[in-house]
């Protein structure tokens, strides 16, 4: 039977908003001055409030967290940007302490460092491999078993002697990946480190941490915006909101909930500050509607008529030659489809004045099962993209009775619908 | 059927780590620092291959540091103000004042920064904190080490020309100087840094502070130099009969008082406690206020 590794019991941490005391000795001297004599504030205006210590400057970024990870668990932390997840492994790290509430651990604790903390440039790879082990808390002894292991799974094994500083950024990440995931302890707390390196390595970096955990027997917390990843290699989950624990257990239902609960389906999207828009685009797309037939709507037919309409405004100055992509996702943000108009042999020419333009998207047939799905459009001249809303817009597919099968399919058959025909006879 | 009662509690001595919001203020992790050696050891490393990695001279500039500061001090104050040196070669009293101030100066200013230069890597993994302190004491204690050998070196060459010294036993002395100046420099280094962390004017306080504190020690000068009724002023400065006793001992020439350098070694304990209480208190939450 499996054993609680770390049982988190009413973990509550607070933060003081705005300014900690008036930041120089010598006026944090003069306000306790002025209290001990019984006098005001000398720093405040006339007409403020002395606020002091009191619970309306307080933030609470945990409050009142309790939970237990069994061993070799791997236990996917979801909520948005400020929800407390970072916190909450900042805790557990003990890279800062915990207002109140207990935190109890059995076996050792290591994170996964963002890339190259703790790094030294001048130091060379082999040395940093060491450096690192020792901050994550290795000895010698251990670094040296595993130090061929390491090196092997960064792809370095040229450069092991070379000052890190002339390393890519792309074998910074993969070495302290490497450094991290060898480690001998019994906990592993990754935090969002998989967002840098390339596709292939991330792959691989997700793979370990499955056989670190399935394999190993170890205990893995892992914090990301990447639900495909935390569906990948987690097998139960928290969602954390406010700092609180909103929703726990099985991955796949906390996913699916999560998701229902921040994306809804809409038929008509402003597209003017979408927050799903890369943050190095220029806002050239201003909205985009969904339709069935005629008739706007975000609920679409497995195998039924699914057309987007996208409204986009340029001038010459970005472009003369443009052309619309899109790709259609899952909940978990695996991309299902993609295509754009280049493929289709359609491109738009752009007047020299700033005009308006609308491109027409139809799908005839929308072959997927029911669910939630997300809309990602890039607009570009043809060779980079100038414009990208990742999941710029959400849509419902439903099951249509109309296609005549028994029943429709489950929810974890898979994304895809395609027409089958069945036949059997005796031989 | 079982009961979810009936399971026995793990009682905390199962728990490999208990976090809680406090910890003790008194607790010095000897322990845990030595179960850390390792890491000191790549600390110590990285900070000797870091310095001299793309310099000319590399390790060269150990020796060169001291040296010139000892030709100012000797042109300076020796030549120019005249100052008096006990009756030593101007150069070997300069000299050894240089080095041994030094040792306590470094090891002051690099532990008054650690949480500030630190903060990235503090941000994001745990480990005991008091592993960077404990590893610059351990580097400039190695630095010292080579200037100490050097200046040693210059001893014997002004002995060979026939000045006389008149070495003691004081110099069996020399590791308790030498801990008590790490201590000195420790304790002080970890308050400065703790109170950094919310005071950043400190930061410039140290940086001529230290500047300023080496004229109020006999480093320039002999303590003998010194009217009587300023004597007290510059013995309540703990490093004043460390540096006077290592002279003696090596050289043979100033003042040695017990009662003074008890006081020295009283004051090094009273800062080493009041140090680590209040690293203690920041270690917990200092990133939150950083």
């Amino acid at each position: 039977m499996s054993q609680t590794v770390i049982s988190v019991e009413n973990l509550s941490k607070s933060y003081r908003l705005g300014q900690i005391g008036t930041g120089t000795l010598s006026r944090d001297l003069e306000v306790w001055l002025a209290k001990l004599r019984g006098k005001p504030n000398p720093l405040l205006r006339i007409g403020e409030k002395d606020h002091g210590n009191q619970d309306g400057e307080t933030l609470w970024a945990l409050k009142d967290v309790s939970f237990q990870v069994q061993q070799g668990e791997v236990l996917g932390i979801i909520g948005r940007n400020g929800a407390g997840k970072s916190t909450l492994l900042k805790i557990l790290s003990r890279v800062t302490a915990p207002t109140s509430g207990v935190i109890k651990v059995k076996g050792r604790i290591a994170s996964l460092l963002e890339v190259g903390t703790g790094f030294h440039p001048e130091l060379t790879g082999r040395e940093n491999i060491y450096l690192n082990g020792a901050i994550l808390g290795m000895t010698k002894q251990e670094i040296t078993r595993k130090f061929d292991e390491i090196v092997a799974f960064a792809e370095i094994e040229k450069f092991i002697d070379t000052p890190v500083k002339r390393y890519s950024s792309g074998m910074y990440v993969r070495l302290a990946f490497a450094v991290a995931a060898h480690l001998e302890s019994e906990i592993l707390l990754v935090d969002e480190v998989l967002a840098v390196g390339d596709a292939e390595f991330q792959k691989k970096c997700l793979g370990k941490m499955g056989d670190v955990a399935s394999k190993e027997g170890r205990t893995v917390l892992f914090v990301s915006h990447n639900m495909g990843a935390i569906k990948q290699i987690c097998n139960s989950g928290i969602e954390i909101k406010g700092g609180v624990i909103v929703n726990s257990g099985d991955i796949d239902s906390i996913i699916s909930e999560y998701f229902s609960n921040t994306s809804k389906a809409e038929s008509f999207v402003d597209l003017t500050n979408h927050r799903g828009r890369d943050i190095n685009s220029k806002q050239v797309m201003v909205s985009c509607e969904l339709y069935t037939g005629c008739k706007s709507s975000a609920e679409f037919y497995t195998n039924g008529e699914f057309k987007a309409k996208v409204i986009f405004e340029a001038n010459q100055n970005v472009t003369k030659k443009a052309s619309l992509g899109i790709d259609i996702r899952n909940r978990f943000g695996d991309t299902l489809f993609a295509s754009n108009m280049f493929q289709h042999k359609v491109s738009i020419i752009i007047e020299p004045q700033q005009s308006v333009y609308e491109v027409l998207i139809e799908i005839t047939k929308l072959n997927l099962t029911p669910g939630l799905y997300s809309l990602s459009l890039y607009w570009g001249n043809g060779s980079y993209d100038i414009d990208i809303i990742r999941n710029a817009i959400y849509f419902n597919v439903i099951w249509n009775n109309k296609l005549g099968l028994a029943f429709p399919p489950d929810s974890r058959w898979g994304p895809i619908y395609m027409e089958s025909k069945w036949k059997s006879q005796l031989l | 059927m079982t009961d979810e009662r009936t399971i026995p509690a793990l009682d905390e001595h199962d728990w490999s780590l208990v976090i809680k919001p406090k910890r003790s203020l008194f607790a010095l992790p000897i322990a845990e620092l030595f179960r850390y050696k390792d890491l000191i050891a790549m600390f110590v490393r990285r900070d000797f291959v870091s310095v001299y990695k793309q310099t000319i001279l590399g390790p060269l500039w150990y020796l060169i540091q001291p040296l010139l500061t000892t030709i100012t001090f000797t042109v300076i104050f020796g030549n120019i103000a005249k100052l008096p040196t006990d009756g030593l070669p101007q150069f070997l009293f300069y000299m050894s004042g240089t080095v041994i101030w030094t040792y306590f100066a470094t090891c002051l200013t690099k532990t008054s920064t650690v949480f500030v230069d630190n903060m990235q890597l503090f941000g994001k993994v745990y480990f005991p904190r008091l592993t960077v302190p404990v590893s610059i004491l351990i580097s400039n204690l190695i630095t010292f080490g080579i200037q100490f050998v050097f200046f040693l070196g210059f001893m014997a060459y002004f002995a060979i020309r026939g000045t006389v010294f008149h070495p003691n036993w004081w110099i069996l002395f020399s590791p308790v100087l030498i801990f008590m100046m790490a201590g000195l420099g420790l304790g002080l280094g970890i308050l400065i840094s703790s109170m950094t962390t919310k005071y950043r004017d400190l930061r410039f306080l140290v940086a001529f502070g230290v500047s300023l504190l080496m004229y109020a020690t006999p480093v320039i000068y002999p303590v003998s130099s010194i009217p009587p009724q300023y004597q007290m002023l510059i013995k309540a400065n703990p490093m004043t009969p460390i540096v006077e006793t290592f002279r003696y001992g090596f050289l043979g020439a100033g003042t040695v008082n017990p009662l003074d350098l008890l006081y020295s070694f009283g004051f090094m304990v009273v800062i080493v406690i009041i140090g680590t209480v209040v690293f203690n208190r920041v270690e917990a939450t200092f990133m939150d206020t950083v």
